[in-house]
């Protein structure tokens, strides 16, 4: 391919002199592994406001807009969904097994990351903040910096059961009124827990324990191809 | 109190003159209100008709597409971005196959650049007539909405010709396009409804390639935005009802995470297609309209202007794309399907076609965030990948989900009747908002 536009113009050298301004004006960052036209630091959790603040007013970064929140749970990452070991003697079918499942309580499960944008300077900027309390997830609410914070953290708090402190309106959001639990936890069944019908007796609505088996209908594979070696390509994502 | 009783109903009204008597009215707006645009549900809260507070609950139409993904293979989502805004199918498409790329490090082919940019633009337009017709619809100009349908018919047929279905395309692939753009349009058949003469009519400009058909869609297409324009621009109970209407200020719109028109119309000059050009918009010659009060009037002329530049665009990939044919996927064996005649007599072919369909491919462990300039504002995925043949994590960003957050600050202490005209004016479309 002759032409390759696909990456942003902001990219390469433009990254390099962007990283070198932020290290220079904010304290506590680290750098974490991205492509090369994106920059995505981590920052820990005590220092989130501090160092957002910072890169909201500096006059060389000007991040004025916090375009994205999403939570993740980590709990699955790097996990295939089936054991196929013994396959090739027993035929596929019977040598599958579940994985063993993952720790709940792992550390550093939960993480919250931003995407940051630039007007003033045409740059973003990805941060992730590990929420240090898998039990209880709660890192620093944005919103007294990026109004915009405000939904966008409701939803991690709604999907991910992801706490912020200082939050002025900590509802949930997307899911159903009286919903028990966070749908986007890895360890949340794909079709969730209980289903709705009209019960013509009670006249109302009634919820029930779902009747579906869950079941994967394609399994979570990772091949390792040479092309994708971290030798050849970017390192792999950190934990 | 008995507030059956006549007698003391008429006790109590005079007694109440009284301050603490009077109580703001609580109202619900939605989920079923036609001006709601979808599944709205809003807690107003009024004092006489203006509004104090207003709490939107979402949800209604949450689907967990973000979830659904992460449980499948890369390419089993694409149909699913389409179901997100679904009057702007393409450009959802876009963005989820530009970040798969991004992680797969591919390009796709020039050719398919051009197609992409030529259906990102009339998927502009699909989107700005409906919105449009809509917001003109609900603040009670009803002539619009048909005109603008009328044009949109067109628009939806070139859909169906190149991807098989109206809306739900799927037609953007890793690697390029599921396919070239074809070499004639389907015509208009004589039917009892329709007579020879009115078929010959409408079949006009059907007779080329698909690429006539869209160049003299374009060529007409300004005619119809001056129609409109004719209709609303000027008209003064249309400026009654949008200027000084949901006023925000290009800080607070920044710092509200507006994205698009909504950002456009506050005056900042920002457009994903100039500031950071994906595929080829970096040789289309265009213009950024940008507003200057802020208010709906602004964010409904920058729209309008947006129509006419996109139909320019469209002319544009269309020249290029008549000089120049070529292949519109990228020859990797990992992200294209075999040929239907390898499959026919090659083994090999078969079980790649079943494995590539079943399994898919492994996308290398990082993540990036890929936005586009969609109709509505910058739509981004984030999408963390462990190297799986699924997604890790597939986070949506939603431009309508940050334009509604601000809906209860941009509706404070107007009219009732202007909640309406500011839910048009955010073009909201609650399968992306509730996703």
């Amino acid at each position: 391919m002759e032409h390759t536009t696909d990456q942003p113009a902001a990219a390469g050298a433009g990254v390099e002199a962007l990283a070198q301004a932020i290290e220079r004006a904010v304290q506590g960052l680290t750098r974490l592994p991205s492509l090369a036209h994106e920059l995505a630091y981590r920052v820990e959790s005590a220092q989130l406001l501090e160092v957002c603040r910072a890169l909201r007013d500096t006059p060389e970064l000007r991040f004025e807009m916090l375009m994205d929140v999403a939570g993740i749970d980590f709990l699955q990452f790097g996990r295939e969904e089936w054991l196929t070991t013994g396959a090739t003697r027993s035929g596929f079918s019977r040598a599958r097994e579940q994985n063993a499942p993952p720790d709940p309580d792992m550390a550093g499960r939960f993480a919250v990351v931003y995407q940051l944008l630039s007007i003033t300077h045409n740059a973003r900027l990805r941060l992730r903040v590990v929420c240090p309390d898998t039990r209880e997830p709660i890192v620093d609410s944005l919103v007294q910096i990026w109004p915009s914070a405000n939904w966008f953290e409701r939803e991690a708090f709604d999907l991910f059961g992801i706490l912020f402190r200082g939050h002025p309106d900590l509802r949930r959001i997307l899911t159903d009124y009286g919903f028990i639990g966070h749908p986007f936890r890895k360890d949340f069944p794909l079709i969730g827990n209980v289903e709705t019908r009209y019960d013509p007796q009670k006249k109302r609505v009634v919820y029930e324990p779902v009747s579906i088996v869950p079941r994967v209908l394609a399994p979570k594979v990772i091949r390792h191809d040479n092309r994708y070696e971290p030798a050849l390509t970017a390192p792999e994502l950190p934990r | 109190m008995e507030a059956n009783s006549p007698t003391t109903a008429a006790a109590s009204a005079t007694v109440s003159g009284n301050l603490a008597e009077i109580r703001n009215y609580t109202m619900n707006f939605g989920p079923q209100h036609p001006s709601a645009h979808g599944v709205l549900r809003l807690v107003l809260e009024l004092d006489g008709e203006a509004i104090q507070k207003a709490d939107p609950h979402i949800g209604l139409l949450h689907r967990g597409t973000e979830k659904l993904a992460e449980s499948k293979p890369f390419n089993h989502s694409i149909g699913y971005m389409d179901r997100l805004d679904y009057v702007s199918m393409m450009c959802n498409e876009h963005a989820y196959v530009l970040a798969i790329e991004r992680l797969l490090g591919i390009t796709p082919p020039e050719r398919a650049q051009y197609i992409r940019v030529l259906f990102d633009e009339i998927t502009r337009i699909l989107n700005h007539l409906i919105w449009l017709g809509a917001h003109a619809l609900d603040i009670g100009a009803m002539t619009v909405f048909l005109l603008c349908f009328k044009e949109r018919e067109e628009l939806m047929d070139v859909y169906e010709a190149v991807s098989g279905t109206r809306m739900h395309a799927t037609y953007y692939r890793p690697g390029g396009v599921y396919r070239d753009l074809p070499e004639s349009m389907p015509k208009y058949q004589v039917s009892k409804w329709r007579s020879a003469k009115e078929v010959e009519r409408l079949n006009e400009t059907r007779s080329g390639s698909m690429l006539d058909f869209i160049d003299a869609f374009a060529a007409r297409f300004p005619a119809a935005v001056a129609d409109y324009e004719t209709l609303l621009t000027d008209n003064r109970i249309w400026k009654q009802r949008t200027v000084n209407i949901g006023v925000v200020p290009p800080e607070r719109a920044m710092a509200l995470g507006f994205s698009g028109p909504m950002l456009r119309g506050s005056g900042v000059v920002w457009d994903l297609r100039k500031k950071q050009p994906y595929e080829v918009y970096d040789r289309m010659d265009f213009d950024i309209p940008v507003g200057t009060n802020g208010d709906c009037y602004d964010r409904y002329l920058v729209r309008v202007e947006e129509l006419r530049q996109s139909a320019r665009i469209v002319r544009q990939c269309v020249d290029w794309l008549r000089k120049h044919p070529g292949p519109v996927m990228i020859d990797d064996r990992k992200v294209r399907p075999p040929s239907r005649e390898h499959m026919k007599g090659d083994m090999e072919s078969l079980i790649h076609h079943f494995k590539f369909f079943t399994e898919g491919y492994d996308v290398p462990a990082g993540e990036t965030y890929a936005v586009v300039e969609a109709p509505k504002g910058e739509f981004g995925i984030y999408l963390v990948s462990d190297g799986a043949n699924k997604p890790y994590r597939l986070k949506c960003r939603a431009p309508g989900f940050a334009h509604l957050a601000s809906l209860a600050e941009m509706v404070r202490g107007h009219m009732l009747a202007d909640v309406v005209a500011v839910i048009g004016t955010q073009d909201i479309v609650f399968g992306e908002v509730d996703r």
